[in-house]
């Protein structure tokens, strides 16, 4: 028998490789800070499980996205190497796996944890895998703006897994991963664009062209000011988390204005946009480790006694 | 198949039976814990 009749088995590792394990890190660790900044405790297993159930529902919705953009992704340079596009597993594998990993996450945060969770992390499966991925990427060049939303989700699921209910915290939770989202993709795009025109996503910068993105960028990075410092002002944190979203707030639009500002010259090599892309990575993670910082201080009685409040 | 890819196809599968064998076993284990956790939360 030939070997395209009667292909190989599909290496597990692509199957891992299709649940975005790098994106994966961002989406434990934020579900964990959002976990561990709720007001009120959970078993350690209970919190594990509600961890586990997140990061394998943002997984599923992966391969899911993988299965989607198959097409798109064997066109393009960063991504024509994924298990799809270079032929080492079958479409449909990846489309069923993604389905059945995502139902098995709802079903075990269910079960475990509490059905408002479960039906936070459903909403974010269907926002990510159908609302963002086959619906509005390829019809909007504010299709980022969107994606963050998938994006968002996982802090907020996991201070709900430990409080059970909706309130401004976990909201605006939300809200900062939205809004920090679209200066830090942009920026990405700005230097990886012609890429994205090759196969026809409408990312801003190819469709509205480079200066509506520097503006746009921006523009939503000072959107997210207030709503960072929100959580202070609103006497949800101490000074901790305070001082620390302030003072990101500082460097990040500083890092902004200069690539807002400027014009690409001919052979330009794209350090203002790089420098803002990393720094928006180091930015998020200092500021959900500030917000952890300051509220398991505050739990444990060291502040909110009028030292740092 | 020539003798290597049958060997290939071999490893592959087994690395895949191992896989699946220890995530249902850590299902098992943790599904245990759960419960465990639960009902001494209730009793608690």
């Amino acid at each position: 028998m030939s070997a395209a009749a009667r292909p190989m088995p599909t290496d597990w590792r692509d199957f891992f490789a299709l649940t975005k394990p790098r994106v994966l890190t961002l989406v434990i660790f934020t579900g964990i800070c959002g976990l561990l900044a709720a007001p009120g405790t959970i078993h350690p297993v209970l919190g594990f499980t509600a961890i586990l159930a997140i990061a394998m529902g943002a997984g599923g919705s992966a391969a899911i996205n993988h299965w989607w953009e198959a097409d798109i992704d064997a066109g393009m340079k960063r991504t024509a190497n994924r298990p799809l596009p270079s032929g080492r597993m079958r479409r449909d594998d990846a489309r069923d796996f993604g389905i059945f990993l995502s139902l098995v996450a709802i079903g075990l945060m269910g079960v475990a944890i509490g059905w408002l969770a479960a039906a936070i992390l459903a909403v974010a499966v269907v926002y990510y895998a159908v609302i963002y991925t086959m619906w509005l990427k390829p019809r909007t060049p504010q299709n980022i703006v969107i994606g963050g939303g998938a994006g968002a989700f996982p802090p907020m699921i996991g201070w709900v897994a430990v409080t059970g209910e909706i309130t401004m915290m976990p909201v605006l939770l939300f809200a900062i991963i939205f809004f920090w989202t679209p200066p830090h993709f942009w920026a990405l795009a700005l230097f990886m664009k012609s890429d994205y025109a090759k196969v026809g996503i409408p990312m801003l910068p190819v469709v509205a062209g480079e200066q509506a993105t520097r503006r746009q960028i921006l523009i939503y990075t000072v959107v997210l000011t207030p709503i960072v410092i929100a959580p202070w002002l609103t006497g949800g944190t101490d000074a901790i988390y305070g001082v620390t979203s302030i003072v990101l707030s500082a460097i990040f639009f500083a890092y902004a204005w200069k690539v807002g500002t400027r014009t690409k010259s001919d052979d330009d090599d794209m350090v203002p946009e790089k420098r803002l892309f990393k720094f928006s990575i180091l930015y998020l993670f200092v500021l959900f480790g500030a917000l952890v910082v300051d509220r398991v201080a505050a739990y444990q009685g060291f502040t909110g006694l009028g030292w740092f409040a | 198949m020539t003798p290597d890819e049958e060997a290939e196809t071999k490893r592959r599968q087994k690395a895949r039976n191992w896989v699946v064998g220890g995530t249902l076993l850590f299902f098992v284990v943790l599904f245990y814990a759960i419960t465990i956790a639960r009902i001494g939360g209730q009793a608690g």
